[in-house]
């Protein structure tokens, strides 16, 4: 075993270490293990939001999509940006009301606002669906970054296993507050190897950040700004309309909201959470500084980028650090989408179905469920055959399909009914899994249509489906009647 | 409660109506590639107008006082 691979099992045994340390001393029940009670202030609901934007995804993603695609990786820094801005009215809306109504879950939320037990559960299972990507992307990291440091002795899916495997592991001992206690030392450590890596590489290798792109620019002209067909400006418009509004529609991070212990806090944090992200840039500096030192890597290969440019200039012990971080930004957010999305599957769905089962036995369920999801999950990141990148937005045209039907519910005539909501959301998950599935573009769907469209992304085609849809049997079931009585 | 509704919609002008006006590589600005350079300003732009938003809003007040 070499020093890379010390360092990260290091880290791995320390993080598994805290997680049990958290454990100790408190009973467990199923808000402790999942919401941590209530009661967390600005600073811990700052790093459990900001904690989003330094996950694999950005780690090696970002830095992957620097690498491979250029301009079009900048869709990573602006959707939060947008997202923030709207935090600041939709949070403490969704907080109010479900502070108001006792909510633990974003289940709950739809369950009380359209008044159907259905609409719950099928929203608790468009949202798992919607995870298994997003949790798949954090075993692929994983497997990549063990793999990498282990310099060729295990293979990316014996890696991609061992990650798994601790995932799952970390999840049964911890839970969120184990994750809390690592998300602090994850965030420290995301913030000082990216900001070192991402100023050292351009200034060594290249003489400077300016150098950097200029000589890029010689090199590719045009590489670092959008295309004109494929990931072209219509689909960084639409890509960044998507995952801004699907932001907060994630269950754990819908819920995340529930923890703080005050309305303001969003609001303050919508002001700090975008000067956060531009740490984001330095990932895009690593990305772009590998390009002409590592050239070649291609297709789901450009994850890579960031390690195989750390072991082409540093020593054993410094990859190890530097995978050790992004095992880190794997295992954080990974354990806690394992955990929510095991539990809403028992709580949310088997729980409703079956009300009469008693909490302690959900319990036990959820816990039998982490290994479940985690297998899925696993298969799912090998089968795939995409980079990280393209995991999360898969994940997200499932996930932003709940947006219409969240929002309109908190406004005070709200004409969207149970039905309504139901159908939309089915019209919208429908289009994306056909379209998914069969493989297609909407270009090769409706060859007729000009480039700009025809690079849409299909999240936000499915949410025009979805929307109308919403309306139109909102209408037929008497949504628009009923409104027009309140207003009255 | 207007004004604000305003400056709240202007990082989305910015960015999604921006990027199609600017998506280009050179002039390179602060080293950093015209398309880049511009995202980077608007998340800058957001979180002062943010702050400004959360000085201008009646309910921050109320709940000051």
């Amino acid at each position: 075993m070499n020093a890379a691979l010390v360092v990260i099992f290091f880290f791995l045994a320390f993080a598994l270490f805290l997680g049990i340390m958290a454990r100790r001393g408190q009973d467990m029940d199923m808000e402790q293990w999942t919401v941590g009670g209530r009661g967390f202030g600005t600073l811990f609901v700052f790093l459990l939001l900001a904690g989003e934007i330094y996950t694999t995804f950005t780690f090696l993603g970002g830095s992957g999509w620097a690498y491979g695609e250029g301009g079009p990786a900048f869709y990573i820094l602006s959707y939060g940006c947008l997202a923030y801005v709207m935090s600041y009215w939709l949070l403490p809306a969704v907080w109010r009301y479900a502070k108001e109504h006792r909510l633990h879950s974003q289940s709950g939320f739809f369950v009380k606002k359209y008044e159907s037990k259905g609409l719950g559960v099928f929203v608790s299972l468009v949202a798992v669906v919607a995870m298994v990507p997003y949790l798949a992307l954090q075993f692929l990291g994983l497997g990549i970054i063990v793999s990498s440091a282990s310099y060729g002795t295990i293979s990316p899916l014996v890696a991609a296993i061992i990650g798994t495997v601790s995932v799952t592991i970390y999840v049964m001992v911890s839970g969120i507050r184990g994750s809390a206690w690592t998300a602090v030392i994850k965030d420290v450590m995301v913030l000082v190897v990216v900001v070192a890596l991402g100023i050292y590489l351009p200034f060594t290798l290249y003489g400077g950040i300016g150098e950097m792109f200029r000589e890029i620019q010689a090199q590719r002209p045009g590489f670092l700004a959008l295309p004109d067909e494929g990931y072209s400006v219509s689909w960084f418009v639409s890509t960044v309309l998507l995952t801004a509004l699907g932001f907060y529609m994630w269950p754990h991070y819908f819920t995340s909201t529930f923890s703080a212990e005050n309305e303001k806090i969003f609001k303050r944090n919508a002001i700090f959470l975008p000067l956060y992200q531009l740490v984001l840039l330095f990932v895009f500096f690593i990305g772009f500084a590998a390009i002409l030192q590592v050239p070649g890597l291609e297709g789901e290969r450009v994850d890579q980028a960031l390690l195989i440019i750390s072991k082409e200039e540093f020593s054993p012990f410094v990859v190890g650090l530097i995978g050790a971080t992004g095992l880190l930004t794997a295992l954080v957010p990974g354990s806690i989408i394992l955990m929510v999305a095991a539990t809403v599957l028992a709580k949310n769905v088997f729980g409703a179905l079956s009300p009469s089962t008693e909490e302690r036995r959900i319990m036990l369920l959820a816990r039998l469920l982490v290994p479940v999801v985690a297998l899925v999950a696993l298969w799912f990141s090998q089968q795939s055959g995409q980079g990280v990148v393209l995991l999360l937005l898969r994940g997200y045209s499932f996930v932003t399909q709940l947006f219409p039907a969240a929002t309109l519910s908190l406004l005070p005539n709200n004409f969207v009914t149970k039905w309504g909501a139901g159908a939309g959301i089915a019209a919208g998950v429908a289009t994306v899994t056909y379209v998914t599935v069969a493989g297609t573009t909407i270009g090769d769907l409706l060859p007729f249509l000009p480039q700009v469209l025809a690079d849409t992304n299909i999240g936000i085609v499915a949410l025009f489906v979805n929307f109308a849809v919403m309306i139109g049997v909102s209408f037929a079931t008497g949504g628009f009647a009923v409104r027009r009585e309140q207003s009255v | 409660m207007k004004l604000i509704h305003v400056l709240a919609a202007l990082p989305f002008l910015g960015i999604l109506v921006g990027v199609g006006f600017v998506n280009r590589v050179e002039p390179l600005v602060l080293g950093m590639p015209f398309i880049l350079f511009w995202i980077v300003m608007w998340v800058v732009l957001t979180s002062i107008i943010m702050a400004i938003v959360y000085r201008l809003d009646p309910t921050n007040r109320e709940d000051a006082e």
